[in-house]
């Protein structure tokens, strides 16, 4: 296959998921201005640091007067699932130039995480399959530097009582729908989302890490019982 | 100050993304490890997506019969069955808006 239908078909798969990017791309835009930052700042965030949920907490935390530390602290925890994401992805791409990776790396986020991951499964035996990865993280990279100068200069256009937040946990499913006929994953799954709720008010928005390690535990203890069968 | 700041936040999470990918080569991955990070997206999705149906922006408990929850679960019934990304949004989002828009 052509790299530049590769790339293609990573930008196409990962358009659905735009949905809810534009409106929070929006309101990190809305939120800098209002939290008292300058429009280049809070722009840079968008360009340096890429990371929606990071940007939110940066914001919060700096206008709060929280110390550098704390700060930092929780944008590295926040962010932390994407040592897991580089893990998981880390097979398909062994083979890239250092080149390749550094560049590549900056488009590892959430969604373009876990459609490369299906597609690399998919397509083992594809050498260019990395184009995957870099159309999808491009265009969301694209949507996200456009839809946070947007909020910037212009304010939250789309109307908040259109709910749009509630299209983050939607594409989140979405993501994962497919593992949902696995008992196993269905296990992890809820095991996640139970810890998730338990440990939310813990310190440096840590209730994510810290879920995804407990239903990994799980899923260890699942993977331990699998080979013993075999 | 706060440049600084900006600057390490954005070295961090890119360091946070590229250094698994640099480091890890095949060979010193087991056969477990890799059925282990298979679940990855499983364990780690649903930390994202359970407090944002679930709880209010105090932390709070939703009512059993808000939206989202009704939403979220007609999305997990279609996106089973249709096995597909963007009926699993769509019949979520469209389904939220018919409840809080027309019910």
């Amino acid at each position: 296959m052509k790299s530049s239908k590769i790339f293609t078909k990573g930008v196409l798969d990962v358009l659905p998921l735009l949905i809810p990017v534009v409106p929070f791309g929006l309101i990190i835009g809305v939120i800098g201005i209002e939290l008292g930052f300058s429009p280049l700042m809070v722009y840079a965030t968008s360009l340096i640091v890429f990371s929606g949920s990071a940007q939110i907490v940066f914001f919060q935390l700096i206008s709060g007067g929280a110390s550098p530390i704390v700060t930092l602290t929780s944008v590295g925890v926040t962010n932390s699932r994407h040592l897991l994401y580089g893990a998981v992805l880390s097979e398909h791409l062994e083979s890239l130039s250092t080149a390749w990776k550094i560049f590549l790396s900056y488009f590892l986020v959430d969604q373009s995480f876990a459609l490369s991951n299906r597609f690399f499964k998919e397509n083992r035996s594809l050498e260019n399959k990395h184009y995957y990865l870099l159309g999808s993280g491009f265009t969301l990279w694209l949507t996200w530097q456009i839809s946070s100068l947007v909020g910037i200069f212009l304010g939250a256009i789309v109307p908040e009582e259109l709910g749009l937040a509630f299209a983050i946990p939607l594409t989140f499913l979405s993501l994962i729908i497919h593992e949902f006929r696995k008992p196993d994953h269905l296990l992890v799954i809820f095991v996640s989302g139970f810890l998730a709720i338990l440990f939310y008010e813990i310190p440096f928005k840590a209730y994510i890490i810290a879920a995804s390690v407990g239903a990994l535990i799980v899923a260890f203890i699942i993977t331990n019982i699998k080979l013993k069968k075999k | 100050m706060n440049w600084i700041l900006v600057f390490i936040s954005g070295l961090i999470t890119y360091f946070l993304r590229y250094s698994m990918i640099s480091l890890i080569k095949k060979d010193m991955l087991s056969e477990r490890t890799k059925t282990l990070l298979g679940y990855v997206p499983s364990a780690v999705f649903p930390a994202l997506i359970f407090p944002a149906v679930l709880l209010e922006n105090s932390g709070l408990f939703v009512s059993y019969n808000d939206p989202k929850i009704i939403a979220i679960l007609i999305a997990m019934f279609v996106g089973y069955f249709s096995k597909k990304i963007i009926a699993t949004i769509l019949s979520g989002l469209i389904s939220y808006w018919i409840i809080i828009f027309l019910l």
